[in-house]
């Protein structure tokens, strides 16, 4: 083995690449449970976002269209759960997971005729001196737009649920839907907003795959990004600044394991790629084997404004 | 104004037909999807639904596959069904349909080439006790350490992927395979081999253990105390437990029952229709299972039903796939079509609608 090969700054900098994705779609699922909503369709919603990215941008020849295409069509499909769950009341759990189904289909079906192609992919920023710093220039000032804009959403994110008045509105809801609604607010239209931003975000994951990441379209392509993402929001106990450090705990586990794989490290293969889903498991055990949670007291719950 | 009002009971109508109005609601989106994509919905429909079954030219083949297709997704869909009456979650039957068909074949490759009768049963045993183990995972900490069942089953899938991707090139590569990836053939070795029962019919031991689950967990459910703990456990978490159910007890059997049919399915596809261990010899059976236990209202006998017709859209969507050039995809998408339009439909079940002010409660 060579571990040598290795370089410790490239393998920081692709950390901020490969967590990006996780991160956005993280981000915008914490929203979603803030809300009280659980929506395990965010695999489903990725990938479309990452089909839909990638024909966009192949098409226009501009990876920017691309990205919002993907936003817009994610937000659409969650909004399709958001109407089943939200008005016709159907059980999340069961829904979410039909919206990974539905997602899985409808992007291998819109991605065949893209299979082999390359897109246009976002350029590196030139920050200028900051670019060229010795080490930390190479390893955080020389990213894509996107790496940065994901980091700014995770602040968003937390200034809004902490400082805002909406933000309040937004966990009023996700802790008590009935108080809230004995308060005048519109639960379901907040939680259809919510679940929108949930789909945007993760079709902007699913699209920086696609685009940035990989950057071509294969048939499955998230491989799970999606339900990791989903275990990066339990994992933070439901708080944005803690999303970050997950997503890039995660991030780090992948490129390590493909650093170690192609430097032929002395452990079989099938542990090295089984690797995140493994940590993703154990982290999940501690999480839970510590007790304190912070969930959102009506997360899942069916909300019925009875007369 | 409409409005939606809580029934007091799920209504009785409503359960049976849902299911019907969700697959006549898929046909219509369908149709149109069809529509789009350059095939006459009709004739896509048709070659879907009727062709395999009637066509004079294909039903000879596709009658048989018709209950090759069904038998796993029955059996995996009995054991989750099972879980999910009592509120938990299992997803990751695929993972334990993985394990078992590779504890299963493992248990029979260390004897080549033995030709006992034993062979297969002792398959059959290794088969349910690998996908029963790989679901105690998820059983065991979630009883411990509450960790979510959704999540760590799921997550189980890639990890097993990942070990069939190792040993079909490793461990159990049949040494006599000019180096390439996969198993030795179980069709080829008699003492393992699953074939059919009856000729041109697709029975094989897989289907009849599909009608015995079906028979099992009915008995279990409708007439057991277990089954009606687990119900209680699902519908009434507090009840149950004040009525002395052991809550840790029920995760334990509900995933466990699960984990092994879903082995047994893969066992019985391995040494049947796939023939071999390799890389990708599992087809989603899993993930479509669950579509299966909700078509069929988690009931036994809707999910005997369901399981028939999520088979014919299978083999349909091949067929259609072959005559009119439908994108195989598509099918997948048909499915979880139907899925989401029974979720949405099922409000009727749950709800009456109200038209104007309604007299208050």
């Amino acid at each position: 083995m060579d571990l040598s090969s290795i370089s410790p700054v490239l393998l920081l900098a692709s950390v901020m690449v490969s967590a990006t994705p996780i991160l956005l779609a993280a981000i915008g699922e914490l929203v979603v449970e803030k809300s009280g909503v659980l929506n395990l369709g965010v695999e489903g919603m990725m990938i479309t976002g990452a089909v839909v990215g990638f024909a966009v941008a192949v098409n226009t020849g501009s990876p920017v269209p691309g990205f919002l295409a993907a936003a817009l069509a994610s937000a659409i499909l969650s909004l399709s759960f958001g109407l089943l769950t939200q008005v016709f009341l159907s059980n999340q759990v069961a829904t979410g997971l039909g919206l990974t189904l539905v997602g899985l289909g409808l992007s291998s079906l819109i991605g065949k005729p893209y299979e082999g192609m390359k897109s246009p992919t976002l350029p590196r920023l030139d920050l200028g001196p900051l670019s060229d710093l010795p080490v930390l220039g190479r390893m955080v000032f020389s990213h894509d737009i996107m790496v940065y804009l994901s980091l700014a959403l995770v602040a968003a994110v937390w200034a809004f649920l902490k400082y805002t008045r909406a933000g309040l509105i937004l966990r009023a809801v996700g802790e008590s839907h009935d108080a809230a609604h004995a308060l005048g607010y519109k639960v379901v239209r907040v939680r259809l907003m919510a679940i929108a931003f949930g789909g945007a975000c993760a079709g902007l994951g699913g699209a920086y795959l696609s685009l940035v990441r990989v950057p071509q379209w294969t048939e499955g392509m998230t491989a799970g990004a999606g339900w990791i993402a989903l275990a990066i929001v339990v994992f933070a106990s439901w708080r944005a600044g803690r999303v970050l450090i997950g997503a890039y705990l995660f991030g780090g586990v992948t490129v390590l394991q493909l650093n170690l794989q192609a430097a032929g490290a002395a452990v079989p293969v099938a542990l090295l790629s089984a690797s995140p889903y493994l940590i993703t498991i154990l982290v999940l055990v501690i999480i839970s084997a510590r007790g304190a949670h912070g969930a959102p007291a009506s997360l899942g719950r069916p909300f019925h404004a009875s007369a | 104004m409409i409005r939606l009002e809580k029934r007091p009971q799920p209504s009785r109508l409503w359960t049976l037909l849902s299911p019907i109005l969700a697959v006549l609601l898929t046909m219509v989106v369908g149709g149109f999807l069809f529509a789009v994509l350059g095939a006459d919905p009709f004739e896509a429909i048709r070659t879907i639904f009727w062709d395999p079954l009637f066509n004079p030219q294909f039903a000879a083949y596709s009658r048989p596959q018709l209950l090759v297709k069904a038998g796993p997704l029955i059996l995996i869909a009995i054991g989750l069904s099972i879980g999910f009456r009592a509120g938990i979650w299992n997803i990751g039957a695929e993972g334990q349909y993985i394990m078992g068909a590779v504890a299963g074949a493992a248990a029979g490759l260390a004897l080549y080439p033995s030709e006992s009768p034993l062979i297969f049963p002792l398959m059959v045993l290794a088969g349910a006790l690998g996908g029963w183990a790989w679901a105690m995972i998820p059983a065991i900490l979630k009883t411990r350490f509450g960790t979510n069942e959704i999540l760590v089953s799921l997550m189980l899938v890639y990890v097993a992927e990942s070990i069939l991707a190792s040993v079909s090139s490793g461990l159990l590569r049949n040494p006599e395979g000019m180096g390439f990836p996969g198993s030795r053939n179980f069709r080829e070795w008699e003492a393992a081999a699953n074939l059919e029962i009856f000729a041109d019919t697709g029975m094989h031991w897989g289907v009849v253990a599909a009608f015995i689950a079906v028979i099992g967990a009915y008995v279990l459910m409708a007439r057991h105390i277990q089954g009606f703990n687990i119900r209680l456990s699902g519908e009434a978490p507090r009840a149950a437990r004040f009525s002395g159910v052991n809550p840790a007890r029920v995760v334990i059997f509900c995933l466990g029952t699960a984990g092994a049919l879903a082995g047994l399915a893969g066992l019985f596809e391995v040494t049947g229709p796939a023939g071999q261990i390799s890389i990708d010899f599992n087809s989603g059976y899993g993930f479509t299972a669950i579509i299966v236990a909700f078509l069929g209202r988690l009931h036994p006998v809707g999910i005997l039903l369901a399981g028939l017709l999520m088979a014919l859209t299978y083999i349909g969507g091949e067929l259609a796939q072959l005559m009119l050039g439908v994108p195989g995809a598509s099918i997948q998408l048909f499915q979880g079509m139907l899925l989401f339009f029974l979720l949405g439909v099922d409000v009727f079940t749950n709800y009456r609608i109200r038209i104007g002010q309604g007299v208050a409660a």
